[in-house]
């Protein structure tokens, strides 16, 4: 049993410290991955600097290109520090014999560590007396240090999807590497990743720049790129393609069609970006902008263009890896493949309304949903008889607009241009080009959003359905996938999430809440369970599953109500407790408590709740004391009266209240029950000593409890720390 | 003399505007250079050049090889009936396999562009990522699409697994599309115009054959019949895997394993023509292709037990590079 324990340090009272560089050279990494390898290769070579206690807490700086991870560290020190160890040894009765003599043990732990006999002493240990010795372990060169920590921390960066190419032992990363610069102090480490040694050389633009550039420091390095037509930076990149799109646009008197997202993704396609305009013929804009802007963007990485009228423009912005196109021959390039795009779409666009959109119903039985859950013809149906079940409980309950034949005519087409020529070719038009044919084809326009809609939301931060049938066939669609892949095992589990139920709950979750629809989570649960019954795939759902739905979507529920409206998580936990069937009405408590809380008697009241909680777990199993009903004649205290009384009357008022859902008045009244509560329980003792005494508090408290848990659990409260 | 003049001609014409046969007698020339054996074109219905046998086995096992060939590929469901610019029946591609890569492939393969006329510091030349999987072979592989102005002209590929096996070392595999490529060069929007030789249009050598065997895998093909035909085939491959399995080292030696990947790749074309007529459903389809994936893992490991028996590879083991 040998333990080290540092003690002091030696000898490091200056210290020098250099610069790190690292660049690793890759052939082209995927545009989308970029950012984030080099977020983790920050948080990666922090870590191993931190450990190996080579810097002084400077942060290491990343970032990326097409082409490079790029990381450097403006202080590490040259050398680690020196540290003085005492390593404890055998036991002083093994070490020294009966004469004080050293024995061999005690020899042969000397010798170990280069030292006499004579060095050793004893320490004092909870386990008895021992040997030790002191021993100066010197600190590591840096250079050495990052030789082995840099391959290292290169190989850790996590990726989606990894190769190998020097054999099927070798590296695995996301593409090759093919040059590494690694730099302390200006000096090349001797390191070597993958095959190839770290030098002092990186390689500027594939086709602007020089192929082997000498770097001596960060600076030096992003100048020299600079001239070699490489922006290292990304704020860099980001910053000229911003300034040429707009120039450009300007030029024309028009402006881009703002795209967060795309910008973004061609920052990380180019080292050195450059934008170009260019044109198409303008018949192309009788096809609808959805179809034109997607084409252009998903398919070319192209930004739209509008006029002053916000109309599209026959134009397009492209963004080049290169400096400029003197001759114009990129430019005709790229309008010559825009051209072919958009004849693809405009002959899709007119073959697909040669006949109508219900007509590609039929076809949807061979396209498959999922293998135990079926078609999408077989999903159809089922979205069918779902939406016309919410329509129909929506109407009865008042709402004007809920039509269940526009439910049951959009749910119906909903899928349709899955089987359209236009769709097939560009998969991200799904829902809108059905909702453009059915409005090119005269179907009532509630029913064209509908369909044109029903995917959304998208994300958490998109849009949803812009009317109410849409909301409706989104709902069912969702809720039909949901409760379908839970039922067949797909729920999603850890990060794999492959059907996107998660996005689904969501959008659930966020179309109730948006339009404050009245949904019984668990009846509509039961609802599509019915469906996946009734028709193809004819799967029984057990109350387990529902449940485990039901579960779920209360889950992302929370998801929201955290993130997005900001209630907090006690908040969120005392009114989802109390309750989660109905997400708007559980909103409207979960405001009214954040609302109240302010208020001098909540907070105070809530502690009580806890205790009373406590107390009543205490008291074991209800069977073994609670009365039917509280007996006033078994009190004994006036406070224990004036909490009955006031509990009785709070609680009719709060009945009142929450009937019409005046949650905040109800819960106003129920914290003026504060004074009636600190009186009892400062007066009376709960568990007395007679058994029908004993009981009947008792169950004063779970009458309390019970009566003003129905808004809120209120012993989920976590009362602020005064 | 004479003909030395008619080269000059062709020369100063071919930097012009090559005409298609000239891509592909540059591609080629340029890749005879680089060590590939020219090969031809299989002569067996294939969806892509990775079928042809020198694609599909010469990456299994350690050997290295060098090949490039124009491969004809037969895509049925993208037969327009020669009536679309750009959709094709069938299209050529231009198939290399370095095996094991060099480290500076990538330079190797933008030479070749510039070997096609193409100035690379004048044109927006890009890597973009796109990884590549054949369900049927059972193969992958990691790499990009190269973007010219915006066009994709090749899928270049670090293979990584095929037939269901590793593969060490790996190979590159360049697809070059050729009519694309022709089509940019000429500066032509639809490729029954592209020039394919001095005289000869792209209509006219191919345009019949689109027709045909468009009306053919969308309207006449028997769905009966090709089921049949799909299920001789297996039967045969399968009876020959077995065959091999319970073979003498001696017999395996000479064994037609090949014959049976044949065999694999009229399953390949017919299963395309199905799908193409309309006439499979959902559940068929992912049984039909794994049935032929089995053939093709199985194939893959036949082949490979039969190299190692070999007295002698082929050529000589890896060289160091990567």
């Amino acid at each position: 049993m040998k333990s080290e324990a540092p003690t002091h340090s030696n000898n490091n009272t200056k210290r020098e410290f250099a610069q790190f560089f690292l660049e690793v050279g890759c052939e082209e990494i995927p545009a989308g991955m970029i950012c984030g390898a080099a977020k983790e290769l920050q948080i990666i070579l922090n870590k191993y600097l931190a450990l190996e206690k080579l810097t002084d807490g400077t942060e290491v700086i990343a970032f990326g290109a097409p082409r490079r991870l790029v990381a450097t560290c403006p202080h590490v020190w040259l050398k680690q520090e020196d540290i003085q160890r005492q390593i404890t040894g055998p036991p002083k009765s093994a070490a020294f014999d009966g004469q004080n003599a050293p024995t061999r043990v005690a020899q042969g732990f000397a010798a170990k560590y280069g030292v006499g006999v004579e060095k050793l002493f004893v320490v004092s240990t909870p386990r008895g007396e021992y040997v030790a010795v002191e021993q100066l372990v010197a600190g590591r060169a840096a250079a050495e240090r990052l030789a082995e920590i840099v391959p290292r921390a290169i190989a850790e960066i996590p990726w989606p999807k990894t190769m190998y190419w020097t054999g099927a032992s070798g590296l695995r990363f996301i593409r090759p590497i093919r040059w590494v610069v690694a730099l302390l102090g200006g000096r090349a480490l001797r390191l070597e990743i993958a095959g190839v040694a770290a030098g002092a050389a990186t390689t500027g633009h594939r086709f602007l720049g020089k192929s082997s550039i000498a770097v001596s420091s960060y600076n030096d390095y992003l100048g020299k790129l600079e001239k070699n037509y490489v922006l290292a930076l990304p704020a860099k990149r980001h910053e000229k393609v911003d300034r040429e799109l707009s120039k450009l646009a300007a030029g024309k008197g028009l402006r881009v069609h703002a795209d967060a997202a795309l910008l973004e993704l061609v920052v990380y396609l180019n080292e050195y970006p450059s934008a170009i305009l260019g044109n198409f013929d303008p018949t192309y804009l009788e096809l609808p902008e959805e179809i034109l802007i997607t084409v252009m963007r998903d398919h070319q990485k192209y930004f739209a263009l509008r006029r002053r009228d916000g109309r599209l423009a026959p134009n397009f912005l492209a963004v080049i890896n290169l400096d400029r196109d003197a001759k114009g021959l990129v430019c005709a390039g790229h309008e010559r493949v825009l051209r072919a795009r958009f004849a693809d779409a405009k002959f899709f666009w007119e073959l697909d309304q040669k006949c109508r959109l219900a007509d590609y119903l039929p076809k949807l039985a061979s396209v498959v949903f999922q293998a135990k859950l079926g078609s999408y013809g077989e999903k159809v149906e089922r979205i069918r008889a779902l939406s016309r079940w919410f329509a129909e409980q929506w109407f009865a309950r008042g709402i004007q607009q809920a039509r269940v034949a526009h439910a049951d005519r959009a749910a119906e087409l909903a899928k349709c241009d899955l089987v359209t020529g236009l769709v097939r070719e560009f998969t991200e038009l799904q829902g809108i080009v059905g909702g453009l044919y059915a409005k090119a084809q005269g179907e009532p326009e509630e029913v064209c959003w509908a369909v044109y809609d029903h995917y959304r939301p998208t994300g958490l931060d998109e849009p949803t359905p812009r009317n109410l049938t849409g909301a409706t066939v989104s709902i069912a669609d969702k809720l039909d996938t949901l409760v379908g892949c839970f039922a067949v095992g797909l729920a999603p589990t850890g990060s794999s999430d492959p059907f996107g139920l998660r996005r689904a709950g969501l959008g659930v979750v966020k179309i109730i809440l948006e339009r404050k629809l009245p949904v019984s989570l668990s009846e509509s649960i039961s609802a599509a369970a019915r469906g996946l019954f009734g028709y193809s795939p004819k799967l029984k759902v057990t109350p387990e599953i529902e449940k485990s739905v039901g579960d779920f979507l209360v889950e992302r529920a929370r998801y929201v109500f955290l993130e997005r409206e900001g209630f907090a998580y006690d908040e969120i936990n005392a009114v989802l407790a109390a309750g989660a069937d109905d997400l708007v009405d559980a909103q409207d408590r979960i405001a009214a408590v954040r609302e109240i809380r302010k208020t001098r008697n909540f907070e105070p009241l809530a502690v009580s709740f806890k205790r009373v909680r406590k107390i009543l777990e205490k008291a074991g199993s209800e069977k073994k004391w609670r009365f039917p009903a509280v007996r006033p004649e078994l009190f004994q205290e006036e406070a224990e009266r004036k909490l009955h009384a006031a509990a009785h009357r709070v609680a009719a008022e709060a009945q009142g209240h929450k009937k019409v859902r005046g949650y905040r008045e109800a819960l106003q009244g129920i914290a003026k029950l504060r004074p009636e509560v600190d009186e009892f329980f400062d007066r009376v003792l709960v568990m007395a000593e007679q058994e029908d005494i004993r009981r009947n508090r008792l169950t004063l408290l779970a009458e309390l409890l019970s009566e003003f848990s129905t808004i809120a659990d209120f012993s989920e409260i976590v009362a602020a720390e005064k | 003399m004479k003909s030395q003049v008619k080269h000059e001609e062709k020369k100063s014409q071919k930097l012009l505007e090559p005409s298609f046969q000239d891509l592909i007698l540059e591609l080629e020339e340029f890749w005879a250079d680089r060590d590939c054996v020219l090969q031809q074109p299989y002569d067996i219905e294939v969806g892509a050049g990775t079928m042809h046998p020198e694609t599909f086995l010469r990456v299994l096992g350690p050997e290295a090889y060098r090949v490039a060939y124009v491969q004809p590929s037969r895509r049925p469901a993208d037969g327009r009936y020669g009536e679309n610019p750009n959709r094709l029946y069938k299209h050529l591609q231009l198939q290399v396999i370095l095996k094991p890569p060099p480290a500076d492939i990538q330079n190797l393969y933008l030479q070749s562009i510039r070997a096609i006329g193409i100035k690379l510091s004048e044109h927006d030349i890009r890597f973009e990522e796109d990884n590549w999987e054949s369900p049927t072979l059972g193969a992958w592989g990691i790499g990009w699409q190269v973007l010219l102005d915006g066009l994709e002209i090749t899928q270049f590929t670090y293979f990584q697994q095929c037939g269901g096996i590793d593969l060490d070392p790996v190979s590159v595999e360049l697809t070059y599309g050729l009519d694309r490529i022709a089509a940019y060069l000429q500066s032509v929007d639809n490729v029954f115009d592209l020039r394919w030789s001095c005289h000869r249009r792209y209509g006219e050598v191919r345009l019949a054959e689109e027709q045909q065997f468009s009306a053919y895998s969308f309207d006449y093909a028997n769905p009966e019949i090709t089921r049949k035909l799909f299920d001789l085939h297996e039967r045969e491959a399968n009876a020959l895997l077995e065959a091999f399995g319970q073979a003498s080292d001696e017999v395996k030696r000479r064994f037609p394993v090949l014959a049976a990947y044949d065999q694999c790749l009229k399953c390949s074309h017919l299963f395309n023509v199905l799908d193409s007529r309309g006439v499979i459903s959902v559940t068929e389809r992912a049984t039909l292709i794994g049935r032929v994936r089995q053939i093709a893992c199985r194939i893959a490991n036949a082949y490979l037990a039969q190299r190692s028996l070999a007295s002698a590879p082929v050529s000589k083991a890896v060289r160091g590079e990567a």
